[in-house]
């Protein structure tokens, strides 16, 4: 048992596995030296070297490209986007090759490739430097979507996603990488497996990445209230865990789904739609989403907050749903 | 060539300027004043300072996440520019683009951008715009050395040159794309041999000289001008400071430091003036105690102005109506 942060279980991760495996290496903007825009590979590049901790220029598509041409010719690349906003820059290599490729050969080309990148407002970073991308390519048949919230589910997650055969994305929240949590395992867990935060009977709450934190206080909060809510958090966002989700539906009956994403479009409407769909005679009232709102990250912290959906949000979300 | 003492005395005065409104803008950010991601534009006063002494109000400019220098240097309010900074109401972009987006319209600047690369693009519709309209219009393109590895560079130095826009792309090399040393980032030496490969000038310069800057751009502006087309400046520079504030950069070697610290652009250019009596020293003193008093009024006014409210987060995502917001 070791207590760890967001950022050192990350870290863990990619090291445990380049230890063991030549042929994982870690490339990407500023990650060598300089250890990462955020500190993520801090101390890497002098346990690994020049060659697997590798510093690229400013070139996205190179990046991206770079990460499916070795990974389709032997290598277990970890390719680093220092930030979800400039994924944009690369969609073609990620969209149109990385994640077609196995379909569009009949299967003879496997991508066994990693990109971590960093999403999340908060920072005062504003439009673009802190939004939360993920549905565009949740949307994408041949990417899986990763997006883990605990220090532990960080590690088993991230090396689950280096051992898988197909392209994933692996999502991180700048404000979360200080957030410490126990690690007592150093073995994978299996994409497509959600977990429950907190148990309760009243509603659920789908939350991930960072989210989950505020959902978890929302739940402290309504536990106050006399509300008992589940936080279930899917840590995978594709494939999506449905069989935990219809368990916990059939037990709560309600559903509020919570991401910081721009709603319109989200990867919540997803699982809002899917729970609509499927688990209809369960719920005593439609799906709630809690999302940030419909406009561009803004710089001040009065705006910023005002999009971000906050831990309140959350609880006025339950709230309003029972009344 | 044909620059007027008077340039040159406002040439004086927009370095100062830039110098005096990043070393506030440092020491606010230490202070805890200014939130989010800073980055100075100290050390490189010269490039923006020689290339926009050149330009008309109505030429426009792209610019960079390093962007306070190109948009006094086109003439913004640096009020308006500091309280912007402070995320405030009166700011620029009423606190919603922060010190990566100052942008204005009226002055021809199309924004400080954040996305690397990004600006060459937006760069070239703006040289096409002016041509198509015949205005005599051109663009200045600002952009650091690392963003010459993008794609969106190659790609507009080969659009613009084919339909010969009128665009300036100035690229300022200070040597490092954040820890990245350009050493390290391409096997060039002058960024300014990539025009060759798009059959258009490249001119490198010394980008601590403001008047080597100057005349650079004044000879490309007017080919830009007469309709000949496109020219890559590569002016040659150094950033004194982190890539923001808060990086120590110790990527850099302090002996290459302190000889570009040595060879400081504005300290230069108060000699260049006074050897060439364009100015006295009592003149220039006079000129930075003026500009002290604009960084305090600046200040001031940034303080003293109002947040946003919660509400307007939602108003300007489109022109003809405001996106729905919480309310709690
Ligand atoms: C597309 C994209 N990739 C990466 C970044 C992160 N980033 C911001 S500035 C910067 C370095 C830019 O270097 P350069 O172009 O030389 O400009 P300088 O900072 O030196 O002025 C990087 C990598 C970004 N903002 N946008
Ligand atoms: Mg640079």
């Amino acid at each position: 048992m070791k207590t760890m942060s967001v950022m050192e279980a990350i870290r863990e991760a990619m090291s445990i596995r380049m230890r063991e495996d030549p042929n994982v290496l870690l490339f990407g903007e500023d990650v060598g030296k300089f250890g990462g825009c955020f500190g993520v590979s801090a101390g890497m590049f002098d346990e690994f070297g020049p060659e697997r901790v590798r510093d690229t220029p400013i070139s996205e598509g190179a990046i991206i490209g770079a990460a499916t041409g070795s990974a389709a010719t032997g290598l277990r690349p970890i390719a680093e986007i220092m930030m979800d906003d400039f994924i944009t820059v690369a969609m073609d290599q990620l969209v149109n090759n990385a994640a077609f490729m196995h379909y569009m050969f009949g299967g003879k080309i496997e991508l066994p490739m990693v990109v971590r990148t960093v999403n999340g407002a908060g920072v005062n970073a504003a439009a673009q430097h802190s939004k939360s991308m993920e549905a565009w390519l949740t949307h994408v048949p041949g990417l899986k979507v990763v997006y883990p919230s605990t220090p532990q589910d960080c590690l088993g997650l991230l090396l689950a996603s280096i051992d898988d055969n197909n392209p994933v994305v692996f999502f991180e929240h700048k404000i979360a990488y200080g957030e410490k949590g126990e690690v007592s395992s150093f073995d994978p867990i299996p994409l497509g497996k959600g977990d429950i935060k907190k148990e309760g009977s009243d509603v659920t709450i789908i939350a991930y990445g960072y989210q989950v934190f505020r959902a978890l206080k929302a739940a402290e909060q309504l536990e106050k209230e006399g509300i008992s809510a589940e936080v279930l958090d899917p840590r995978t966002l594709y494939p999506l865990d449905k069989d935990l989700i219809a368990e916990s539906v059939g037990k709560t009956h309600n559903v509020v789904i919570t991401s910081e994403e721009f709603k319109r479009g989200s990867y919540a409407g997803e699982i809002s739609a899917f729970v609509a769909e499927e688990m209809f005679d369960s719920l005593d009232a439609p799906c709630r989403r809690v999302c940030a709102l419909n406009t561009p990250v803004p710089f001040s912290a009065v705006l910023e907050n005002a999009f971000i959906p906050q831990t309140e949000d959350i609880v006025n979300a339950v709230k309003a749903q029972r009344e | 060539m044909d620059v007027t003492k008077e340039q040159m005395r406002h040439m004086y005065r927009t370095m100062v300027r830039i110098r005096k409104f990043e070393s506030n803008a440092q020491n606010d950010f230490a202070n805890g004043k200014i939130p989010g991601f800073l980055h100075l534009y100290l050390g490189e006063e010269a490039i923006a300072t020689g290339v926009c002494e050149n330009l008309n109000k109505d030429d426009f400019i792209t610019s960079t996440h390093r962007g306070h220098g190109h948009i006094i240097a086109k003439g913004g309010d640096m009020k308006y520019m500091m309280a912007e900074l402070y995320g405030k109401s009166t700011g620029y972009c009423k606190g919603k683009g922060g010190s990566m987006h100052i942008a204005d319209r009226d002055l021809g600047i199309l924004g400080a951008n954040g996305i690397v690369g990004a600006g060459q693009d937006i760069a070239v519709g703006a040289g096409l715009s002016c041509k198509y309209r015949k205005t005599q219009q051109v663009c200045a393109c600002f952009f650091g050395d690392g963003s010459t590895n993008q794609g969106t560079f190659h790609e507009a130095l080969n659009m613009a040159s084919i339909w010969k826009l009128p665009v300036i792309f100035v690229c300022e090399n200070n040597h490092f794309g954040i820890s990245m040393s350009q050493s390290r980032h391409q096997a060039i030496k002058d960024i300014a041999d990539r025009a060759a490969a798009y059959g258009i000038p490249g001119v490198a310069v010394d980008g601590n000289d403001a008047m080597a800057v100057y005349e650079a751009a004044n000879e490309a502006i007017a080919r830009a001008r007469k309709g000949q087309g496109p020219t890559l400046i590569e002016c040659k520079t150094w950033r004194w400071r982190g890539h923001f504030e808060g990086d120590p950069a110790i990527y850099k070697d302090p002996k290459e430091q302190e000889e570009w610290v040595a060879r400081e652009p504005v300290k230069r250019f108060r000699e260049f003036l006074e050897e060439n009596g364009v100015m006295t020293a009592d003149e220039m003193d006079k000129v930075d105690a003026e500009v002290d008093q604009e960084i305090k009024d600046a200040v001031q006014f940034a303080e003293e102005s109002p947040l946003p409210k919660p509400e307007d987060v939602g108003k300007d995502v489109y022109t003809d109506f405001d996106e729905e917001v919480r309310v709690r």
